[in-house]
């Protein structure tokens, strides 16, 4: 409790004294940093996010850009998964939860009521923290995708997107003697691996990634983290992480959290040798967190 | 003293022998409770233990046995002529002097030995009773002493409590077991004497069931015959159209509950559908008798057909709405033991709800839904009131839902109600059913578990 609080007076503290851009009122506060990039990928303005009556975000203006990286970092519990969840829509199946504000993905407002969130989930895939593959074959887990959304007209198809997939996911080699093995004895890193070949199998444009490595040793890590970097080539990912060494090295943007504000925002290069909001500093040097 | 107030003198002894532990400890420890090996309670613990402990087995040792010894005794000195009687006329006896000592033989006449023998059995009981409680308060007060003297700060006084812990856990698990154990022997036994007198292979393959024996030679007819398989078949018939009744109400209410109801609205369905698990069976049954059965007759001569007053489908169909509650409560465990994450995954995917359940959340669940339904079974084959109620008692060997057809469960009610001989056929038939259906319900379970097991795997 102390320490919250002592987050909570350092906080303030610095709203008042250093940083720049603060405003007085408990509401508006500004992003320190470029939110915005010229030709986003997603949009987001003005996110509120509410569990019943308790607010969890506030205010969060951010873009994400093409085929970038962006890391979401900030200790527990300041609403990064949230607001990775506003992203495609998955906080619609928590009770009580409540999301205001405007998020776009490709100039379309995910939120609107023509947008089915199926067919938003599909463009906006995502990968959990906990790896978490289905109890079935490993075929049928990347499979599962491209068949509810009809994507294979023909089992030659279906099997093309199934080893496409996993080729993308570098697990190919591990695993095409035994597509018909239950997933759920492959090792922690494999199996995260063949979440993400699930996520891909179904086209998606963009892809979140909560905290991904987290469940995971050192090396199966390392496979990650490098997967990640060749996805980058198609793909937009937008990845949480509580480790500051990731973030830098799979990331090329990085928003920094705080206890439901996005308190800093740049290219993670910048983030990291020169942080500008006296709260980042003291994150990313490791004063708390 | 009598023993109940020598248990209460006991209690007092053991709840002083704690104090005493451990203020012992405390003192021991130099008011330093660091010092101590462990906590000064436990030091209390041990102390009512080495108190309480032998005490109490002397008490229960002599309770088992003091009965018979004191018999022995006053048998011993009965005249000549009443120690040489037969034993089951020295039972009478016995059964005589008991009776005189509750006070219930005061009108009939009694031979004035065996009111001797009754004055002088209460005597020893007394005195029985005055050396019990000095020997147990001795052995208490022996264990007092010995426990008081051996604590000190570096005595493993939890390990010691903490170890009679667990004894006393173990012989709890164990007498379970062998009480399970008595009870089956028990029946076991009396199945083998029903089949030295029935052949088993008449009894696991006949087609006709007819207890009535004879009694006299000569009376006509009743042979008796002891072929279950009517039994079964009754058995399966109704129990396949409860599960027929309760298997999709069941899963689909409990689907309904995990998946799609607010917490609101499952705080208020759940118990409702909890409600009918807490109706007595005969209501059930008499609802079952007095308002289905008629309406099934009803409706059957409507369409033509000849439904009996008691028909298998009555009973059926109101043994299957009571044990949807089970159905629908232990399908609602086995889906919402399925990992948020999964649900996730396959919303992750794009999935829509309908599909998520039937694709991911079901599958995962089977193996708990199966044993859910297993166990499900073995309650519809054991039950027994509805269908005494309104499936009726006799054995038909048919398939017709609408005829009337009996159970395992009501002719062993059928065979035991009323006065019966204890080593007929007739009565010992009850056995031979009961281990059956025993056997029967023990297999369903032991599959259950077997498919409750793998599920477990499945997550870890
Ligand atoms: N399902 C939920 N119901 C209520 N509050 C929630 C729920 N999920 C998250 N929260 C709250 O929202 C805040 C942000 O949580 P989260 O986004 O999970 O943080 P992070 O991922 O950064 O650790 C926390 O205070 C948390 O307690
Ligand atoms: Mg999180």
């Amino acid at each position: 409790m102390s320490t919250i609080m002592n987050i909570v007076e350092k906080f303030e503290e610095s709203r008042d004294s250093a940083a720049p851009t603060s405003t007085d009122s408990d509401q508006g506060y500004q992003t320190v940093g470029e939110y915005s990039v010229a030709k986003p990928r997603i949009c987001c303005r003005g996110v509120n996010v509410f569990y019943g009556e308790k607010q969890a975000l506030f205010d969060i203006n951010l873009d994400i850009g093409q085929r970038e990286v962006i890391a979401l970092i900030g200790p527990s519990g300041c609403g990064k998964s949230t607001f990775l969840r506003c992203l495609n829509r998955m906080n619609d199946i928590i009770e009580g939860c409540r999301v205001e504000g405007d998020i776009r993905l490709d100039g379309q407002d995910i939120y609107s009521k023509e947008l089915d969130p199926v067919v938003l989930r599909a463009r906006v895939g995502m990968v959990f923290q906990k790896p978490n593959p289905f109890p079935k074959s490993i075929y049928d887990n990347v499979a599962y995708g491209p068949r509810i959304h009809g994507l294979a007209s023909n089992r030659t198809e279906l099997d093309d997107i199934v080893e496409t997939s996993l080729k993308r996911a570098g697990l190919w080699k591990e695993v095409r003697d035994r597509l018909d093995h239950p997933a759920t004895g492959l090792s922690g890193g494999q199996q995260q691996r063949l979440c993400i070949a699930r996520t891909i199998a179904v086209g998606p444009e963009v892809v979140l990634m909560d905290e991904p490595c987290s469940a995971l040793d050192p090396i199966a890590t390392a496979t990650i983290e490098q997967l990640i970097d060749e996805l980058r080539e198609r793909y937009t990912i937008v990845i949480v992480t509580h480790s500051m060494q990731q973030a830098a090295r799979v990331s090329q943007r990085t928003a920094y959290f705080h206890l439901g504000k996005l308190i800093e925002v740049g290219d993670t290069s910048r983030i990291f040798t020169n942080p500008r909001h006296p709260l980042t500093e003291d994150y990313i040097t490791g004063r708390f967190g | 003293m009598q023993p109940d107030t020598l248990i209460w003198t006991l209690s007092a002894l053991c709840a002083i022998a704690f104090y005493l532990g451990r203020h012992r400890a405390v003192q021991a420890s130099g008011g330093h409770i660091r010092n101590l090996h462990s906590l000064p309670a436990y030091y209390g613990y041990y102390l009512a233990l080495c108190c309480g402990l032998p005490a109490l087995l002397v008490l229960c040792l002599w309770l088992l046995f003091d009965d018979k010894l004191i018999l022995q005794l006053i048998l011993g000195q009965l005249p000549e002529f009443w120690r040489n009687l037969p034993e089951d006329r020295l039972s009478l006896v016995v059964n005589q002097i008991h009776n005189l000592i509750a006070g219930e033989a005061g009108i009939q006449e009694v031979d004035p030995a065996i009111r001797a023998a009754a004055d002088h059995y209460q005597r020893l009981k007394t005195t029985g009773y005055r050396i019990l409680a000095i020997l147990t308060l001795t052995v208490a007060t022996a264990g007092l002493v010995y426990g008081y003297r051996r604590i000190a700060p570096d005595m493993r006084a939890r390990n010691t409590v903490e170890k009679s812990l667990r004894y006393a856990l173990i012989l709890s698990s164990t007498l379970a077991i062998f009480v399970t154990i008595g009870i089956v022997l028990s029946v076991l036994f009396e199945s083998l004497r029903f089949f030295s007198k029935v052949p088993v292979t008449e009894f696991l393959f006949g087609l006709k069931w007819s207890p009535q024996m004879a009694i006299r030679p000569d009376q006509v007819g009743a042979s008796g015959a002891f072929g279950f398989i009517p039994l079964l078949t009754g058995t399966l018939l109704i129990s396949g159209i409860a599960m027929a009744v309760a298997t999709p109400i069941g899963l689909l209410s409990a689907i309904y509950l995990s998946e799609y109801a607010k917490s609101h609205t499952r705080s208020i369905v759940k118990p409702l559908i909890e409600v009918l698990a807490g109706i007595p069976t005969v209501v059930y049954g008499f609802f079952a008798a007095l308002v289905v059965a008629p309406l099934l007759r009803d409706f059957g001569v409507q369409l033509g057909l000849t439904v009996s007053a008691e028909s298998a489908l009555a009973a059926g169909t109101v043994m299957g709405v009571m044990i949807i509650p089970f159905v629908s409560s232990l399908t609602d465990d086995a889906l919402t033991a399925v990992p948020r994450s999964l649900r996730e995954g396959a919303y992750g995917l794009g999935a829509t709800q309908a599909e998520t359940i039937t694709g991911v959340v079901l599958p995962a669940a089977l193996p708990g839904i199966v044993s859910g339904l297993l166990l499900a079974v073995s309650r519809a084959i054991g039950e027994t009131m509805i269908v005494v109620m309104a499936a009726g008692m006799t054995a038909k060997l048919t398939l017709n839902p609408l005829e009337s057809v009996t159970t395992i469960t009501v002719q062993i009610v059928a065979l035991l109600v009323g006065d019966q001989e204890f080593d007929s056929p007739k009565t010992l038939a009850a056995f031979a059913l009961g281990l059956t259906l025993f056997l029967i319900t023990l297999a369903l379970n032991l599959v259950a578990l077997h498919v409750v097991r793998r599920y477990r795997e499945q997550y870890e």
